[in-house]
């Protein structure tokens, strides 16, 4: 289902993008969607290479080198705030800024949800949160692109939320246990077969509305931006500038604040369904 | 002629969502005010509450954009 919506949503993109002649919303859709060029504007642009092997399209476009960019910062930064704490427990300069950040993951995220045994589920969800987080802020840099805005991208992280969710279920409660803990207590015997579907459907929506609600505040509020900038070209006026670019900049402010939020979301609706899923007889 | 309805469609249905979605975040916003009047002690964990509570909100209103999105398209 997630792959038949992924192609829906490039086919009609990209048929918006190339058949109507409306420059408008050809110029937004070329920023948001993932494209083999880099584009730095008015300097010119770089042509990624294309790979095709065995029959796959294994082609290296913007979003996957924003991808690579992204994993590489985080395990640099990651490796220096661990190395510097071998010197001393007390972090100096940018380390305070990861503790701050890793001290509010552990007692306000994993903590209070999943209760005991918290431990093994950290650091996963540290990567989680880490990983949203620079890409959600590098790609409100100019000339970047963001990977959190692309749903193939979000899906991979929902899967493997959907993977720690089931590991720590089965593992824990064995896999009868973990099914037979899934329907709450004091249910009527008639009422057994709806509650298995519906308890193992949920099972499949909670992580796709993780996908979803990644993807889709990313991308909406890149199309709010470049939507009002490009108010300027649609009224054919000059004077409309400092009226959008007003806007687009508060918008912009509020999409700093949406970054941190939605990493934050995913990281703790991830732990409290690890939780629900760990500590059934809640 | 599918086209514009498709078009049209996608308008008024972002719009109906966004009231459905505002409205259920101002309610929220406006008893999380309320509970941390009447105890200012417990302001914080409500606080952390509400956050959740707007970003599962937002999240049912975004699969709806998400809907107007692909028909915009067609």
């Amino acid at each position: 289902m997630i792959e038949q919506d992924t192609t829906a949503i490039i086919d009609t993109l990209k048929e918006v993008s190339t058949a109507k002649g409306d420059s408008g919303s050809n110029w937004i859709m070329h920023h948001i969607m993932d494209s083999d060029k880099l584009d730095f504007t008015p300097f010119g642009s770089i042509s990624l290479p294309q790979i095709h092997l065995f029959g796959f399209d294994l082609s290296i476009t913007k979003h996957v080198l924003f991808l690579w960019i992204s994993a590489a910062l985080l395990v640099f930064l990651m490796i220096r705030v661990s190395k510097s704490y071998k010197k001393s427990l007390v972090p100096k300069g940018a380390g305070t800024l990861f503790e701050i950040l890793i001290e509010f993951v552990r007692d306000e995220i994993a903590k209070p949800t999943i209760g005991k045994g918290y431990e093994k589920f950290l650091p996963y969800l540290l990567t989680a949160f880490f990983f949203i987080l620079i890409s959600n802020f590098i790609g409100l840099l100019p000339y970047s692109a963001t990977v959190t805005s692309n749903i193939t991208v979000t899906s991979v992280l929902a899967i493997f939320s959907f993977f720690m969710i089931q590991l720590a279920g089965i593992g824990k409660n064995g896999m009868f246990g973990y099914f037979k803990g899934l329907i709450p207590h004091g249910v009527p015997v008639f009422l057994l077969p709806i509650m298995l579907v519906v308890e193992i459907l949920g099972l499949f929506t909670k992580p796709f509305a993780l996908a979803i609600r990644l993807f889709a505040n990313m991308t909406a509020g890149h199309i709010v931006i470049y939507a009002l900038i490009s108010l300027i070209f649609v009224l054919h006026s000059y004077l409309v500038a400092p009226v959008s670019i007003g806007m687009a900049l508060f918008i912009y402010l509020l999409e700093i604040l949406v970054a941190l939020l939605q990493a934050f979301i995913f990281t703790m609706l991830s732990s409290l369904f690890i939780g629900m899923a760990y500590h059934q007889d809640h | 002629m599918t086209g514009s309805i498709a078009l049209l469609a996608a308008g008024i249905g972002a719009g109906m969502t966004i009231i459905g979605g505002a409205l259920g975040i101002g309610k929220l916003a406006a008893s999380a005010m309320d509970a941390s009047g009447r105890q200012p002690e417990a302001a914080g964990n409500i606080r952390t509450s509400m956050i959740i509570a707007a970003a599962l909100i937002e999240g049912i209103s975004l699969f709806a954009l998400v809907i107007c999105f692909i028909l915009a398209g067609k």
